[in-house]
């Protein structure tokens, strides 16, 4: 197990990289303690596999460096960095058993067989396997058999990493709660060093204590996922987390307020607000039909069942979409928006505005 | 009607493919087919394109039989869950083939190809080929091909999964605009029912080759008619328990039991399959409650904008979905109150009685 460092760390695939853009990855600090759990997510072409390779060894890096436990492991091979690693297909071997598959990683290493039968038996009886345990990989769903690759990697107790690389893209829909459920479990109970990476929000908020999320080869913030929702750092967090994502509409600060198509907002970090390019951020939960304030007209309501997303377009043609519980009333044609004062933020050329604390700088 | 199926049929070998269908879809409808995979959704759309033959039954188009008029001459578009273009022809040839096989004049070609690459946001990705652009352009390369030409049917099967989720969001927000005011009767296949009720539009629940009721889409999920399109139209999976009833009470099989109010009351004693959709079992903050369930947490998935606790109780897992960000623990014991009014009942036939 270990504490993981990523110093200056950046990545070009190219042999003369001279610009920013020339950077898969560009400039990446993060700090992760022994036995947590994160998850990278991001949108495909953000640099979370260029991350992932570079943690585990599979690519060399640009600049910086990657220290395990203050070690510096920057350049060393994948196996000398010990680290577990699952990917998004099951990697299995369909003729042995499921007891010989799990206990491969052991055998390789020449753990004695009375260590091997009880930690086998450990993981098959967390991930319930127990039953299949005689029984051929082959024979298995793909959801079981992508339960054998997870208990692979979990069966080494002296790895410094478990890494898991999109592992729920073959499982059936109406499953994966399940293989969330035994994960989330078993990183409770084992506590290891996790890292997830990942598209889907869900999967990343759902496994992850802190969720560094990651847009054109920047981490742009990395939080809990209620710090994610309830103070996005970067427009990209607001939009990708959440659906429909955070509204964002172009504004002016005046005497504190921001100003959106002449109405006036309360925002809580107005007064931080410089000379950029300003925007008011406003999540679809917290905007309000009221009697007064921001007009608007009603375009679209779809009703999800749990709620109606509703979307409405200003004067200004900007659109702002609200979150309407079932059973509330929706009114029709010219409406009036209000926004909850303590979530709305001011944003300035996509940061926070006066958030000086960037995730990565 | 525009789109006829009278006891459409697909057998193969001893296999039924698609039990006996009659339905009729209207012109300029947008049609989700929602199902789990191998419900019959491909072999349906399959059918009705005239890219299967049936066994049984006839496919009536604008008063016309045309069971077996071959799919060339059927006037159809299909786009499928993997995007598929013309690798060697630059995105603008692409989105113009099917006008060159008609032999459409030049210009009128130019003013079709501009108009659905507009809408599709490909502007400036036309002189590229489909191999330099994302997969979410490539995938809109293959919706601007199917609908540059005015085709009588559209056919989509699962086309957005294989995309990363927000640009899922991003074209179900788009796609029912493209088809608005349209005379072309859509269809959409997929297995996630928000994606349904997102497109809104009408809804066929399908199961095992049945499809087991057709309508506008959110009446559809509000009155399902049987526990079968219940459990289709659900996502987070709908709350089934087998329940007894006697007078004011509900009786589960583990003991627990319900105090009955509203129009359940109304039902003659007996025994029920009572579901309860995830957004109608809510924590309980403190007190009494009049129907609670209790038990050990799953798993609490976390979508961002809201969370959806899986808990096991009375030897089964049950499902709470709520708003915002649930920081509720593995392994915790939590307590649960259902919303019974919102209940939905079905008799042991799985038909729906309330």
């Amino acid at each position: 197990m270990a504490k993981i460092t990523i110093d200056n760390l950046r990545h070009s695939y190219l042999s003369n990289p001279t610009r920013d853009e020339d950077y898969a990855l560009k400039r990446v600090h993060l700090d992760w303690a022994d036995g947590g759990a994160y998850a990278l997510l991001g949108p495909s072409g953000c640099g979370k596999t260029t991350l992932l390779n570079l943690i585990s060894g599979l690519l060399p890096p640009s600049e910086g460096k990657i220290l395990f436990n203050g070690r510096d492991v920057t350049f060393d091979t994948p196996e000398k960095r010990n680290i577990a690693q699952v990917f998004q297909f099951p990697v299995i071997y369909d003729t042995m058993t499921v007891y010989d598959n799990l206990a491969f990683p052991l055998r390789n290493r020449g753990v004695d067989e009375s260590e091997i039968k009880t930690r086998v038996e450990t993981i098959a009886d967390m991930l319930e396997l127990t039953s299949t345990l005689k029984k051929r990989a082959s024979g298995l769903t793909a959801d079981g058999k992508q339960k054998i690759s997870l208990g692979r990697g979990l069966v080494r107790s002296d790895v410094n990493v478990i890494m898991f690389d999109e592992p729920l893209t073959v499982i059936d829909p109406h499953l994966k709660w399940q293989l969330r459920s035994k994960l989330k479990e078993l990183q409770q109970r084992i506590k290891r060093t996790m890292i997830y990476v990942t598209h889907d929000q869900t999967e990343a908020l759902t496994f992850a204590d802190q969720v560094v999320v990651m847009n054109n080869g920047e981490v742009v913030q990395t939080g809990t996922p209620i710090e994610l929702f309830d103070k996005p750092r970067h427009t990209f967090v607001g939009h990708f987390i959440g659906s429909p994502g955070m509204n964002f509409l172009p504004c002016e600060v005046k005497s504190g307020k921001a100003m959106v198509d002449g109405q006036a907002f309360a925002v809580e970090n107005a007064k931080k607000a410089g000379s950029g390019k300003l925007e008011l951020g406003i999540r679809p939960e917290f905007v309000t039909f009221s009697k007064a304030g921001l007009a608007a007209e009603v375009v679209k309501v779809a009703d999800i069942g749990r709620v109606r997303v509703v979307e409405t377009k200003l004067a200004s043609g900007h659109s702002v979409k609200l979150i309407v519980p079932e059973g509330d009333g929706i009114p029709s044609g010219k409406v009036h928006l209000n926004f909850a004062a303590e979530h709305t933020h001011l944003y300035e050329n996509s940061w926070l505005a006066g958030d000086t604390s960037r995730a990565s700088s | 009607m525009p789109l006829e199926l009278q006891g459409l049929t697909k057998r193969v070998g001893a296999d039924t493919h698609i039990y006996s269908t009659d339905i009729s879809f209207d012109d300029g409808s947008f049609n989700v087919l929602l199902g789990a995979t191998r419900a019959g959704k491909t072999t349906l759309m399959q059918l009705m394109a005239g890219i299967q033959k049936p066994t049984a039954g006839k496919i009536m188009h604008n008063g016309k039989d045309v069971t077996q008029v071959a799919v060339q001459k059927r006037n159809v578009s299909m786009v499928y869950q993997q995007f598929i273009n013309y690798p060697m022809l630059s995105v603008y040839e692409n989105i113009a083939s099917p006008l060159r096989v008609i032999g459409m004049a030049e210009d009128e070609v130019k003013s079709r190809v501009g108009k659905a690459a507009d809408l599709l946001r490909l502007g400036p990705m036309l002189k590229r080929k489909p191999n330099e652009l994302s997969g979410g352009q490539q995938q809109r390369t293959a919706i601007a091909r199917a609908i540059v030409k005015d085709s009588d049917l559209i056919f989509m099967d699962e086309p957005l999964a294989n995309l990363d989720y927000k640009l899922r969001e991003e074209l179900r927000d788009e796609l029912p605009k493209l088809f608005a005011g349209r005379k072309a009767i859509v269809f959409y296949a997929t297995t996630e029912p928000h994606e349904a009720l997102l497109f809104g539009g009408k809804t066929a629940t399908l199961h095992e080759g049945r499809i087991t009721q057709y309508g506008v889409t959110s009446e559809i999920y509000r009155e399902p008619n049987s526990l079968l399109s219940a459990e289709v139209f659900s996502d987070p999976p709908i709350n089934i328990a087998v329940v007894k009833k006697s007078g004011r009470t509900l009786s589960f099989a583990d003991g627990a039991q319900w105090v009955i109010s509203g129009a359940a009351l109304k039902l003659p004693d007996g025994a029920y399959s009572v579901g309860i959709r995830p957004h109608h079992v809510v924590p309980v903050v403190k007190g009494k409650v009049d129907c609670e369930i209790g038990g050990r947490v799953l798993v609490t998935e976390i979508s961002g904008s809201e969370s959806v606790v899986h808990f096991h109780s009375g030897g089964k897992t049950w499902v709470s979905q709520t708003a915002g960000v649930q920081p509720i623990k593995v392994g915790e014991t939590v307590r649960f109150a259902a919303d019974l009014s919102r209940g939905i009942f079905f008799n042991a036939d799985g038909k729906r009685v309330l």
